[in-house]
């Protein structure tokens, strides 16, 4: 079984971005790059499925530009086999992913695709179930535990009430929460041998595939901030304060 | 112009979600349609039909949307959306509507807005972006739009409704998929999306022990409902349907108790919209403090009890 696992280079989770002063959108200059937390969950999964013998293959593909070869060396060096980088400098919104993705997915045939949940830049938690829908596949999404069984997947969801699970026929989209496990540390001989796995480019124009964004992002801004508040100094001003003051309990 | 909800219920009972995305669905200003489709659902049928705003309720019986399987809705609301000739289709920013409403977007070859939390006008909407550090203004010129709509930024629509329903041809059963187990966590208390007032702990809590411990009696004595970091949800204290943040539930009431919580943007991401935030941490450095409105620097396991006994004594 083949494992496609789509991964994005995003601002790293540690980062406070800031809003450009003309508002067109977030300074990227200078801001530390990570691989989507998600996602490194995503290839870790995958990894595991190989390394269990389920799996025959793993392959990262991410969409971008130049930079996100280093997003596929991170998947590499965590022991993805192979990677993929479709090609484009074009500002690619999540329905544009999900179609480079398919086109992708119609030339490795993989049997399982995991993503990422959601990728914490845009917050869109879109793209796996869109990749889903355009290649007729069943989809099992916010997964904290996945199962291959012969022709199926069975994956524990966390959903708003608890836990689901579901069963899916084979092939199938999984999008991994952060409970589906514990992501490895990447090792230095790892990182090493990273390097020469192989990482094909493929313009993303020789897909044949509209990634014109169908959305403008017209204005960011940062939220309205919070009015600092007050340290109170016990529990018997604390719970004075919430009754006269804020008239909450 | 009309809009099209697509109703979350588990056909007994419509999901309070579903009546925060018909008061999103109302500023489109046009006619509110509401989708139910499910199994045996005349009761959650009854209830959408009482929703005030709404002018016709569609209603899908049959044996595959027993469960909310994403595969069999998606191709349902495909052909419904295009047959009605809607605006726009939304569903609440919940488990359900995130699992759901990218894959009808992706099927009507349109793009999908997630997370709405303000809509200006048709085709110009407000979504927190970057852990909601960065609030975006996306417009979009597409003949259709698919949303989902956070609920803590509208409120959930009244009762007093009388709408129309009109039963509706099913799609097609895929057969892709099938629900085979399911833990669903039970609780007395208020659901932790709406509840006016919430208790939430972290990892400082040390314990699941200790968490139910310190923080049961708290929620008791405030009626509130409770909460988690994910630090406390991933060290197993709660279960996963506590945790608050960016990739767990977004709350604002009125309000919201952190208890050993640090106070990562993660978490912030929320809980910020509360209206009052009550901090409890022993570290006077805590971000959390830096968005408190009330901040108390003590030890959670003297403070929360002593606290609790406070509110209860009066
Ligand atoms: C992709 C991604 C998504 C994430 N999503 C979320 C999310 O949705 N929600 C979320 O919450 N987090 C999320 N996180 C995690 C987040 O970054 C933090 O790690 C997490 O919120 C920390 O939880 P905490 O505050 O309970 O733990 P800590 O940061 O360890 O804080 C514990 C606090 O307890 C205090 N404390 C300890 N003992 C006591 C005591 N006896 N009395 C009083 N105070 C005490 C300490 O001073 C400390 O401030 C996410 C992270 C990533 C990378
Ligand atoms: N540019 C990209 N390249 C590869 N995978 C992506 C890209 N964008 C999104 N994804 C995948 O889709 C998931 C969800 O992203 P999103 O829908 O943007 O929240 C991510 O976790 C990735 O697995």
């Amino acid at each position: 079984m083949k494992i496609l696992v789509p991964v994005k280079r995003v601002v790293d989770y540690n980062v406070k971005v800031r809003v450009k002063s003309d508002h067109s959108g977030v300074e990227l200059a200078g801001v530390k790059m990570s691989i989507n937390p998600f996602d490194e969950i995503a290839v870790e999964e995958a990894v595991r499925l190989r390394e269990a013998g389920t799996a025959t293959e793993v392959v990262a593909v991410s969409c971008g530009t130049a930079a996100s070869q280093e997003t596929l060396r991170a998947a590499l060096a965590m022991g993805a086999d192979r990677a993929i980088l479709v090609e484009t400098d074009v500002e690619l919104q999540p329905l544009a992913v999900a179609r480079l993705l398919q086109a992708v997915a119609g030339r490795e045939q993989p049997q399982l695709v995991i993503c990422g949940k959601q990728a914490i830049d845009d917050d869109a938690n879109q793209t796996g179930q869109m990749l889903a829908a355009l290649m007729g596949w069943p989809q099992a999404t916010f997964a904290s535990k996945l199962v291959i069984g012969t022709g199926t997947a069975s994956v524990t969801r966390e959903v708003d009430g608890g836990l689901e699970t579901v069963e899916l026929k084979l092939p199938a989209l999984v999008t991994a929460d952060l409970r589906l496990n514990e992501p490895r540390y990447a090792t230095l001989p790892n990182i090493m041998k990273a390097k020469k796995k192989p990482l094909d480019v493929l313009p993303a124009a020789e897909l044949g595939v509209d990634v014109a964004p169908r959305l403008r992002h017209v204005r960011h801004a940062e939220p309205a901030a919070r009015k600092g508040g007050v340290k109170v100094a016990d529990v018997a001003e604390l719970v004075n304060k919430l009754r006269n003051e804020a008239k909450v309990i | 112009m009309k809009t099209l909800v697509i109703a979350e219920h588990d056909n007994g009972r419509l999901a309070t979600a579903s009546l925060n995305a018909v008061t999103a669905a109302v500023r489109f200003g046009g006619t509110v349609d509401v989708l139910v489709a499910g199994h045996a659902c005349d009761a959650a049928v009854a209830q959408a039909r009482a929703v005030a705003g709404v002018a016709r309720v569609l209603k899908v019986d049959a044996a595959h949307y027993a469960e909310p399987l994403a595969e069999n809705l998606a191709v349902l609301v495909q052909r419904v959306a295009t047959e009605g000739g809607y605006r726009a289709v939304l569903a609440g920013a919940s488990s359900f509507g995130k699992n759901l409403a990218p894959r009808v977007a992706a099927l009507l070859d349109v793009a999908a807005v997630s997370d709405v939390v303000g809509i200006s006008a048709p085709g110009r909407y407000e979504r927190p972006i970057y852990a909601g550090n960065v609030m975006v203004t996306v417009e979009s010129d597409q003949v259709l739009d698919v949303l989902t709509v956070r609920s803590t930024a509208f409120d959930a629509a009244g009762s007093g409704g009388s709408a129309a329903v009109e039963e509706i041809a099913a799609g097609p059963d895929l057969a892709l998929s099938r629900v085979v187990g399911r833990e669903l966590s039970k609780s007395e208390r208020p659901e932790l999306g709406t509840a006016a007032v919430v208790v939430s702990g972290g990892r400082g809590l040390g314990s699941g022990e200790n968490y139910h411990r310190v923080l049961d009696p708290l929620a008791d004595t405030l009626g509130a409902a409770l909460g988690a970091s994910r630090a406390a949800v991933d060290a197993g204290f709660v279960p996963n349907d506590y945790q608050v943040g960016q990739t767990g539930k977004i709350v604002a009431p009125g309000l919201y108790v952190a208890v050993g919580i640090s106070g990562a943007i993660q978490h912030l991401a929320g809980m910020k919209d509360s209206k009052v935030i009550v901090a409890i941490n022993k570290d006077p450095d805590a971000p959390i403090f830096q968005i408190a409105d009330y901040g108390l620097v003590a030890d959670l396991f003297e403070a929360v009890p002593a606290l609790t006994s406070s509110v209860a004594a009066t």
